[in-house]
């Protein structure tokens, strides 16, 4: 017998919050250090070097500009998705919901793309700081997108039952998932300008 | 019906995962200590082949059983990872955290119970991988608890090894803190309102945010650390190093500072981890065997939530002397000034709290009022630390081994003692045997002394730390370095006081008085409104609704010296 | 309460500096061990169960705990502005000019201390980590001529009494952290960077330079020598020492 937690579905009243929401809210306070952490190296890295490479010389600026739309694209897909859920309305769901898997596809398809140029031309994490962060900015980031690609798959797969069952809650996981996925898509509009621009 | 698997090993009970850390971390912290007992000698004795056991450690650490500094170093840096990370943390939080906490809601377990078999599997999981490195080539990490770079990059493979096992801590500790946070939130029984929560609830709360938003700044920094061994990064190697007659080869350009300021900006905070957990403990038994509230509930909780809040903004007092100038350090010698104050704010209103009270000195109690000066200590001397220029002296010497060793083992050590001897009737439903206890508690306080005073006298007359022969070729030291036979005897002398604690846990299972569901007339749910051990579904018989603070005792014009959280305000009862 | 501490003897122009913040600072702590330590027995004493068997709900309800906790900070301010702030700030600015003081540079690496003079002309010949052999462990590069009466001594570190010394900080390999206890020096050797240090000792003496920082399996005897000597005895050294 599963045991009867309080809150997972409705909201508490003096606080306004279901669990899941609060604790997402949580977990992307901790990412939020986590990557501000590592923003901070790169800054510290590079303000206190003597020699630091001119990034545009080993970066693939259009692709990446064509991954951030495909990635904000993505961040407008799946708000699409939730407020379909909460206008009832399953079967745009689910064609929100596979836009969005799509696109967070597309976008490591074209990550991909961008690193085997970078091997190509022989440039790794060792060759220089730049590289170095690059590419544990960009590989972190990475991981997260296949995190939550593979959430939102679940979602849009064997995950999606519980609509029947329980569509408030399954609702909810629908908007969790919608705000880490937001996260993520903030993060690479920080990495964007910052590796790519600056 | 549950398996075995799911009621003992996989458990998604708070109870069993909170008993679950707790065996965990005390054999952790038992390792912990043991590699220190072993240090101990070679620092008393320095060069001699440790006796009896001197042949169980190989050619590669210990020669004709004569401690080598590769071993020694990995000892020292493995003792402190250990007794932070696998021991103090995991009991503090994972254990009394995990099993007391939603009790004193009026919960019926955690938020999420599946995060939180992962948080102590995960743990587990770390805590094996850190063990494991002992059998590596060329051992365990030996670069210190610290793990400075470039030194640590020049370590042997243990080095990558400790990394990834912190890395599961964090995870742990990440999944671990945002359960806290939301179950405290959101899971407190109706009437339960935030200043009607006991202090060790709101211990814990901070506690979860400091661990939720600081450590990621290690993994952060766990993560550049790794790149650097394993791709060749030069995040904290600079350019134009010489190793050992060779010039290193890689693209330098990095900072060796980095690594020391994301590193700090977790391990401040990290001391408050240790700490605020501990305060809670013993509020919750002063209050109970003081008959009492604590003196000034407000200022407490309000002082803990900016000590916290603080701890952020202090890591660089423990780099001083990596080349700071006169407004950096300005700023954190200011800040660190700023963080004593709700410091001696807790520790003042726990002194008060005494005045008035009709004080049960029973073995939790103890445990509890010897917190108070020992904490006292470790607090003050971090004063000269904490200020720039006074650090030039002391830094690194073993006043610093003194003062937080002060703070963590006399202090927040004994309290989790008191915690264990105060909890464990609502664990087992049955007392700890007292006379046992009593030994263990006078037989701790004395060696325990012995070993960290001498460490001030020490650290003053300039004796460094970490150091294999306790600084034995030294001249400036050489008329405080008998002490180190002193410390070591007492060393050993506190680890043979253990056996009577241990002898207790297992002996009281079996022969202990039975305790009753609330054998120290406590007013907070977790004894007022359970059995003794609490049912082991759902914790409560009938949801707990409260209607009053969480210390009343003593009220005038009641009958009992304690009103239970849960009961409703009575005609006559002095409000 | 100097004597009491036993800090190393006191040999440079701001080592009193120094310990005065430490003396003022366990002054501090005496007072509210004392304090706090009276009240605490008297409390466990008067309060036991046996003297006191119904507690008091208010408990104490004086306020001059307030003022106890205003004075303690009180104290904690002016020893850090007063005391602590200026003699830290003395420390890592005020540098004497170069032309009055003995300059060194010092590099640390596994596990010595390498300490190099500029010699008569005041100018440090130019050094370079490809020539770093074990006989030049901080690569000298002799063809310069700034480098010709250059000194470069290992584990032997000797300064004139009385003269401000200035102190160029570095270290080849992994950081360590040059301690001179009797000067209340200390500073971290940190690859990559170089730190300045000063100080005027005031005491002749022979003492030991201490390695503070963890630096690997030697660190516990990373230890150097350094000598404080009369200005003359110290030329007569250096212009020994330079002669090859
Ligand atoms: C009660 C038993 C304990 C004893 C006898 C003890 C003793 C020591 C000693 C002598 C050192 C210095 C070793 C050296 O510098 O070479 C040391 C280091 C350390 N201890 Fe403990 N300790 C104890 C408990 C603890 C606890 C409970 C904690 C943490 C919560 C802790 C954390 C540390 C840390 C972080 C270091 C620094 C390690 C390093 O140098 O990297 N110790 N301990
Ligand atoms: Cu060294
Ligand atoms: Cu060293």
């Amino acid at each position: 017998m599963e045991l009867e937690i309080p809150y997972t579905v409705e909201e508490r009243p003096d606080t306004g919050l279901t669990n899941a929401r609060l604790a997402i809210w949580l977990f992307l306070a901790s990412e939020v250090m986590l990557f501000g952490s590592l923003f901070s190296a790169y800054v510290l890295l590079r303000s206190g070097s003597e020699f630091w490479p001119r990034q545009a010389d080993y970066v693939n600026i259009p692709l990446a500009t064509l991954n951030t739309i495909v990635l904000i694209t993505s961040s407008v897909t799946i708000v699409m998705a939730w407020a379909s859920l909460k206008l009832q309305q399953f079967r745009s769901y689910r064609l929100y919901m596979g836009l969005t898997v799509l696109a967070g596809l597309g976008f490591l398809i074209l990550k991909g793309v961008e690193y085997g140029q970078k091997f190509e031309h022989h440039y790794y994490p060792a060759t220089n700081n730049f590289l170095g962060m690059y590419f544990v900015l960009t590989g972190l980031h990475i991981a997260h997108v296949i995190g939550g690609l593979v959430v939102n798959l679940y979602l849009l797969g064997p995950g999606a039952r519980m609509w029947k069952t329980a569509p408030a809650q399954f609702t909810g996981r629908v908007e969790a998932a919608g705000l880490y996925w937001h996260f993520v898509d903030l993060v690479w509009i920080f990495l964007f300008p910052v590796l790519y621009l600056l | 019906m549950p398996t075995f698997f799911r009621r003992y090993i996989f458990s998604l009970d708070h109870k069993v995962i909170g008993v679950q850390y707790a065996l965990t971390s005390l054999v952790f912290l038992l390792f912990g200590f043991t590699l220190m007992l072993l240090m101990r000698w070679q620092l008393a004795y320095p060069g001699q082949p440790l006796p009896f056991i001197g042949g169980l450690f190989g050619v590669a650490n210990a020669p004709g059983g004569v401690m080598l500094p590769e071993f020694y170093n990995q000892l020292g840096a493995m003792h402190g990872t250990v007794m932070v990370f696998l021991g103090v943390v995991p009991l503090a939080v994972g254990g009394f955290g995990n099993y007391v906490m939603p009790l004193q809601i009026g919960a019926s377990d955690m938020a999420f119970p599946k995060l939180n078999m992962a948080s102590y599997w995960l743990y587990f999981l770390g805590g094996v991988t850190m063990l494991a490195s002992f059998v590596l080539p060329g051992g365990a990490a030996n670069s210190g608890w610290t793990a400075y770079p470039p030194l640590s990059y020049f370590a042997t493979i243990g080095q990558t090894v400790w990394l990834g096992g912190m890395l599961f801590l964090i995870l742990s500790s990440l999944l671990g803190s945002v359960n806290f946070i939301t179950t405290i939130v959101q899971l407190r029984a109706p009437g339960l309102t935030w200043f009607r929560l006991p202090f060790f609830v709101w211990g814990q709360l901070v506690t979860a945010f400091l661990l939720l938003l600081a450590f990621p700044a290690l993994q952060a920094a766990a993560l550049l650390q790794a790149m650097d061994r394993i791709f060749g990064t030069s995040f904290f190697m600079p350019s134009g190093l010489v190793y050992g007659g060779k010039v290193v080869a890689g693209a330098g350009g990095g900072n060796p500072l980095l690594w020391q300021h994301l590193f700090w900006f977790l391990a401040h905070p990290e001391v408050y981890v240790l700490i605020l957990p501990a305060m809670g403990i013993v509020v919750e038994i002063m209050t109970a065997n003081t008959r009492k509230p604590i003196w000034g509930y407000r200022l407490m909780v309000g002082s803990a939530i900016f000590l916290g809040f603080m701890s952020f903004l202090v890591w660089a007092h423990h780099m001083f002397l990596t080349g700071m100038g006169t407004s950096i350090s300005t700023f954190f010698q200011t800040t660190t000034m700023i963080i004593s104050i709700p410091s001696v704010i807790i520790l003042s209103a726990l002194f008060l709290s005494l005045y008035g009270g009709s004080i049960r000195f029973n073995t939790p109690m103890l445990f509890a009022l010897a917190f108070l000066p020992m904490f006292g200590i470790g607090g003050l001397t971090g004063l000269p630390l904490g200020l720039a220029s006074s650090d030039i002296a002391l830094h690194d010497t073993y006043y610093v081994i003194g003062h937080f060793h002060y703070v963590v083992a006399p202090g927040t050590i004994f309290a989790l003692f008191a915690g264990v001897y105060y909890w464990y009737p609502k664990v087992t439903g049955r007392l700890m045997n007292e006379t046992l206890g009593k030994i263990h508690f006078a037989g701790s306080f004395v060696f325990i002394n012995g070993i960290f005073m001498p460490m001030f006298i020490q650290g003053l007359a300039g004796m460094n730390r970490r150091l294999y022969d306790g600084g034995a070729q030294y001249a400036h030291v050489k008329d405080v370095l008998h002490w180190n036979t002193f410390m070591s005897w007492s060393a050993w002398g506190l680890g043979l006081f253990q056996l009577f604690f241990i002898v207790n846990v297992f002996l009281s299972l079996r022969t202990g008085k039975p305790a009753g569901s609330n054998p120290w007339q406590a007013t907070t749910l977790d004894w007022a409104a359970t059995s003794s051990p609490p049912l082991a579904h759902g914790n409560f018989a009938s949801a707990p609704v409260v209607h009053r603070g969480p210390y009343d005792y003593s009220v005038p014009g009641t009958r009992e010296d304690f009103i239970p959280q849960h009961v409703e305000h009575a005609d006559g009862e002095a409000r | 309460m100097l004597e009491l501490l036993g800090l190393p003897p006191e040999a440079s122009a701001h080592a009193a500096e120094i310990d005065r913040v430490i003396v003022l600072l366990h002054w501090l702590m005496a007072v509210l061990a004392a304090g706090w330590g009276a009240f605490f027995l008297y409390t466990l004493v008067r309060f036991r169960r046996g003297a006191n068997p119904v507690a008091r709900r208010e408990g104490i309800t004086a306020g001059w705990s307030t003022y106890v906790e205003a004075a303690v900070v009180l104290s904690e301010v002016v020893i850090l502005v007063f005391f602590s702030i200026p003699a830290y700030s003395a420390r890592v600015t005020g540098f004497p000019n170069a032309m009055e003081a003995t300059e060194v540079r010092v590099v640390a690496e596994q596990f010595a201390w390498n300490v190099h003079y500029p010699g008569a002309d005041r100018t440090f010949g130019r050094t370079d980590i490809r020539l770093v052999s074990s006989e030049n462990p901080i690569g000298l590069d002799r063809k310069d001529p700034a480098a010709a009466d250059d000194v470069v001594s290992v584990n032997q570190f000797n300064i004139p009494l009385g003269r401000p010394v200035i102190v160029h900080l570095t270290s080849k390999d992994v950081i360590h952290s040059f301690g001179l206890p009797q000067m209340r020096v200390k500073q971290d050797a940190i690859p990559g960077m170089v730190h300045d240090l000063w100080f005027t000792p005031t005491r002749t003496g022979d003492w030991e330079i201490v390695c503070s920082q963890l630096c690997g399996l030697g660190h516990y005897r990373m230890r150097g020598f350094y000598s404080v000597q009369a200005p003359e005895a110290f030329t007569a050294w250096l212009r020994e020492a330079a002669t090859p």
